[in-house]
């Protein structure tokens, strides 16, 4: 993307994510309440998150690569579920990728 | 609060009768619990916003990484302000997505912010530009802390608080991570690829106690690596939302209908 693109997308999503934040607090109450909107609007935000996991650890342009990011995210994983805060989990992850290629591999 | 007995008293400056020490007692004891509820809620509120403005170090490292450049990570962070939208955006951007995908992405994950609004709007209760105001505030940890809360004073501290701290630190630490993003060098060397990876595990994680989130989150990643060969950058991420809305659909069927039922139940289980 070009510079200016990139300026178009920060600039429209960024007015998307406004009006979405809007209407909800604008629109009438009951409208978003329906269980089924909430439920499918949570599964939709988990698919979404599991989808960018999976496209930044294995995701190469268009091909599926195994490097130094798999092992990364697995460690992080490990320190999400020992209830590691946020910031240390992306440094972990960061960490074992930086070391695993200072050794030569990924 | 009113109470049945709170009539003005004949002769406010006599001597105070047994009622009326009674009255101040209880006025008294309400006032601190409400007080002590507003102090609770912004100790809160500055605790959540430190760990979170933390992270926006990543989130400007990272940025500058994908290929955007510092003014365009500051607007992310300062007009969106949304970390899942801002994460999404850079991630398709720095995969060679399409604009329209990029777009379409960042706002599918902030969907969720307008479920929140609609949840907020009756409990703090603001006139109509205040609404506009707090609508940019509307994120997942501030709708967090302000639910949590019981009197409406303090879900107003707890709500302002955590969003206005977080976005202050929130972009503080974006431009810190920006101007360290551009002087790294190598992305790859420092590990940063793998620290966007981690990052969304770090957003989805809270989100995979149900059984339905769970599936649902391994199907998407099913999906999304057999479309990372066949289609064009950002298509495996939406596609993964596809996923999510037909098991939604699925899952709701199998559930009794939903809507107006005569017999519900206010305490009704909920999952």
């Amino acid at each position: 993307m070009t510079t200016a693109t990139v300026w178009v997308v920060v600039l429209a999503a960024s007015a998307v994510c406004f009006a979405l934040k809007l209407a909800g607090h604008l629109v009438p109450e009951h409208w978003l309440a329906d269980e089924r909107v909430a439920r499918t609007a949570a599964l939709v935000t988990a698919a979404l998150l599991a989808a960018l996991v999976t496209v930044q650890t294995v995701g190469d342009g268009q091909a599926l690569v195994v490097d130094a990011r798999l092992p990364a995210v697995g460690v992080a994983a490990v320190a999400l579920a020992l209830r590691a805060p946020f910031i240390l989990v992306v440094v972990l992850a960061a960490v074992t990728a930086a070391g695993l290629r200072a050794l030569g591999w990924g | 609060m009113t109470r049945p007995d709170d009539v003005p008293h004949p002769g406010a400056d006599a001597a105070p009768g047994h009622d009326r020490a009674l009255d101040a007692e209880v006025d008294d004891v309400v006032e601190t619990a409400v007080e002590d509820e507003v102090r609770a809620a912004v100790r809160q509120a500055v605790s959540v916003s430190v760990a979170t403005g933390l992270y926006g170090i990543s989130f400007g490292a990272l940025s500058v990484v994908a290929g955007l450049d510092v003014a365009q990570t500051m607007a992310l962070s300062l007009l969106m302000f949304s970390g899942g939208s801002q994460f999404a955006l850079i991630g398709v951007v720095g995969a060679g997505g399409a604009a329209g995908a990029a777009v379409a992405t960042a706002g599918f994950l902030g969907v969720r912010n307008a479920l929140y609004g609609a949840q907020l709007g009756p409990l703090l209760a603001l006139r109509s530009w205040h609404k506009v105001l707090a609508a940019q505030f509307t994120i997942d940890e501030s709708t967090a802390v302000a639910t949590a809360q019981r009197s409406r004073r303090a879900v107003r501290a707890g709500f302002w608080w955590t969003g206005v701290g977080i976005f202050v630190l929130w972009n503080a630490m974006t431009l810190v991570g920006a101007l360290a993003g551009d002087a790294l060098g190598d992305p790859r060397a420092w590990g940063l690829d793998a620290a966007a990876a981690a990052a969304f595990l770090g957003l989805l994680w809270p989100r995979l106690a149900a059984r339905a989130m769970q599936l649902t989150a391994a199907a998407a990643v099913v999906v999304a690596a057999v479309l990372v060969p066949l289609a064009p950058g950002g298509v495996p991420v939406l596609a993964a939302a596809g996923v999510a809305i037909v098991v939604g659909q699925v899952d709701a069927r199998r559930r009794p209908a939903p809507g107006p039922r005569p017999g519900a139940d206010p305490g009704e289980e909920r999952s």
